[in-house]
């Protein structure tokens, strides 16, 4: 056991620090998930990438760092404990990038990956459709082969797609085989959005921003050699599931939810606490710090085990249920303490309203639930 | 950074372990203790130079998880933790001494206390005999429970409350909840997969599967907090955030949590004597209450965070 940073690691957070100290702006960008305040976020981004922050962990050649994964869990903590703007580029860095990684050729790398971190192209993801949430493998949308065009035409509708009305690119899921079902014969398509037969619809979320899109194939046409749009197939024809699964691995996981975003609610939630005193709430206030904490624990056991080699698997369904749930609790606890006042719109209640969707998205916590007590448990595979 | 345990700790763990598998609830517990003594155990926190292993803390979290796991009753996190350590310290005695039982502070029961040839009570130490005490129901039908009537000799002083001794007590007592937890889950999820009803193993109920679902994520989630105050407590460093408070709050609740869930899906067998479920039950809801509570460590924290 050694829970110290070396000093190497003690530098990068210096460096990260003063960095985000000196450039985070003031005051807040308004949401990232509206027209207006996405634009302001792209320029953020752009700063990020300019100071070879937007992908830390990415090799240098693709606009990282070559940084650890203990030195992204620091950046981690330092940006959230900064109060930096949502990453508004999250589901293309943190979701499709680690497929990319593991599935991508050479060429699609070096295409997509920079123009990724540079927040040139913004990446939505394609998984929901109207009658596929939880459910993955009952997709409906397919990809028919254009020989003579040379690639494969969409047809189809996806839905409850985050950004996806401000998104250059989608990742998503399309049938391939029509004659096969459920989880085989579906291949992982890189779609550029702008392209004809293609139309995105924007629609409200429970928070009131338009951070949701349906989007409709109609013969949209994504090309073999279409690489230099960021347009594609990731990891072959008919193998989509399982590339499909090592990206909602890494979402339940670490890389989506780091405890540097909770560490960082937690402190505010004890401020929150001090500026309004409630003793009857103070146990509360306690145990979403203490759940905070145990999270970054949890966290550091983790990834030890990922530099010993061990891959994650089943076990991010823990991360998942976890830091969703103490999401939950922390701003109802804030809720509590704001009493008649959070009535009134600001972050807090913003907050609140982010933090009910958490049980949900990234596949819900009722399948997350099932995923723990069947793989790591052991308990019987059976129907729903 | 490296979160895991170095190979001393694995090691004595694993002896501990081997021990252990002997054991069975209702056994042989004095025997088992004797063969703990013979690999070391009493005296994980002892200096080499005075018959103990010369350990720290990290490796006493596991070893202690391991004991609460085989549900072997005595004063384990007493003496090993508290007790044996500090009268090292005191030069009243080394590893060899056997089990020393506790009044912690938590109230006047001594577990034990009958039984062990020494006892710690508001941090002086005292020989059986030199206490009187009368024996006094207890829940846990393997922990047996002591009050003194008399003090008929002069202790000898140890420690003061709240200090390090004190601290690893409660340290210990969260690991050998969280093996308690591990326990109670295992016996569980072999019972759901074996026991059928309308057909079909219970475990294959969602219902079934989401309570255990979430009992497993309580206890993975408390395990990683108890090593790493073992780790904090090992650095003898003023830390800011009272770790041992945040081990025993977790550890605590993730094992009411699991008792309860373990006790419910087992259905009336899990309410019956003959099953030994309820013993792991009953030492878990004998120690969350002891060397405080969770809300008492809550409450303790909280002066910490400034709330």
């Amino acid at each position: 056991m050694d829970l110290t940073w070396s000093a190497e690691e003690r530098a990068f957070r210096h460096e990260a620090r003063a960095w985000l100290t000196a450039h985070v702006p003031r005051p807040a960008l308004p949401s990232g998930d509206t027209a207006e305040g996405f634009a302001a976020h792209l320029e953020w981004e752009r700063a990020l990438f300019d100071a070879r922050w937007s992908a830390v962990s990415w090799p240098s050649r693709f606009g990282g760092r070559d940084a650890s994964l203990w030195e992204w869990l620091i950046f981690e903590e330092e940006y959230y404990r900064a109060d930096a703007p949502q990453r508004v580029t999250q589901n293309g860095i943190f979701l499709l990038a680690p497929s990319i990684f593991e599935f991508g050729t050479p060429e699609q790398q070096e295409r997509i990956l920079p123009r990724m971190a540079a927040a040139r192209d913004l990446w939505a993801q394609g998984w929901s459709e109207p009658g596929a949430g939880s459910d993955l493998a009952a997709i409906t949308s397919r990809a028919e082969r254009d020989d003579p065009a040379g690639g494969w035409r969409l047809h189809g509708q996806k839905t409850w797609t985050t950004r996806g009305a401000f998104c250059t690119h989608l990742f998503g899921l399309f049938r391939t085989d029509p004659a096969a079902e459920r989880h085989r014969g579906l291949t992982y398509f890189l779609v550029d959005l702008r392209s004809p037969g293609v139309e995105v619809r924007g629609f409200e979320r429970l928070d009131g921003d338009e951070g949701f899109a349906e989007v409709f194939f109609d013969e949209a046409f994504v090309p073999d050699d279409g690489v230099a749009n960021g347009a594609g197939v990731l990891g072959g024809v008919g193998e989509g599931w399982r590339v499909a699964m090592a990206t909602t691995g890494s979402e339940r996981g670490l890389t989506l939810r780091s405890p540097g975003r909770f560490l960082a609610a937690a402190e505010r939630l004890v401020e929150l606490y001090q500026s309004r005193p409630d003793p009857a709430r103070r146990n509360q206030v306690v145990q979403a710090w203490v759940n905070a904490y145990a999270y970054q624990l949890f966290t550091l056991q983790q990834v030890t085990a990922i530099a010993d080699g061990k891959q994650p698997g089943a076990e991010s369904s823990l991360n998942k249920l976890f830091w969703s749930e103490l999401d939950v609790r922390l701003h109802e606890t804030a809720m509590d303490l704001l009493g008649p006042d959070g009535e009134a719109n600001g972050p807090w209640p913003k907050g609140f309203l982010f933090s009910l969707a958490g049980p949900i998205y990234a596949g819900t916590n009722e399948v997350q639930r099932n995923v723990v007590a069947e793989r790591l448990l052991g308990l019987p595979r059976t129907g729903r | 950074m490296r979160f895991a345990l170095d190979e001393a700790a694995e090691a004595l763990r694993d002896a501990t372990a081997d021990v252990l598998r002997g054991y069975s609830p209702g056994g042989d517990a004095a025997g088992t203790w004797d063969k703990l003594a013979g690999v070391g155990v009493l005296g994980t926190l002892v200096p080499e130079d005075q018959g103990g292993l010369g350990l720290d803390e990290n490796a006493l979290v596991p070893v202690l998880e391991e004991i609460g796991y085989s549900g072997l009753p005595g004063p384990a996190a007493e003496t090993i933790a508290f007790a044996a350590p500090l009268l090292a310290g005191a030069g009243l005695g080394t590893a060899g001494g056997g089990l020393i039982a506790v009044r912690a502070g938590d109230g006047d029961l001594i577990p034990y206390g009958m039984e062990a040839p020494r006892l710690v009570m508001d941090y002086m130490v005292y020989e059986q005999g030199q206490l009187v005490l009368e024996e006094v129901p207890a829940l846990d039908p393997l922990r047996p429970l002591a009050r003194v009537l008399e003090v008929r000799g002069a202790g000898v002083q140890l420690g003061a409350p709240e200090g390090t001794a004190w601290q690893r007590g409660v340290l210990g007592t969260a690991a050998l909840l969280c093996g308690l937890s591990r326990r109670m889950l295992d016996m569980t999820v072999e019972y759901v997969k074996r026991r059928e009803q309308y057909g079909v193993p219970v475990g294959s109920f969602q219902a079934v599967k989401h309570a255990l679902a979430d009992a497993h994520v309580a206890v993975e989630f408390a395990r990683p907090a108890v090593l790493a105050a073992g780790w904090d407590l090992s650095q003898a460093a003023e830390s800011p955030i009272d770790p041992v408070g945040v081990a025993k709050i977790l550890a605590s609740d993730a094992a009411r949590l699991v008792a309860r869930t373990a006790i419910q899906c087992h259905g009336a067998m899990g309410y019956t004597t003959e099953y030994d479920l309820h013993l792991f039950a009953k030492r878990v809801w004998a120690l969350a209450p002891s060397w405080g509570d969770a809300d008492w460590h809550r409450a303790r924290v909280a002066t910490h965070l400034g709330v």
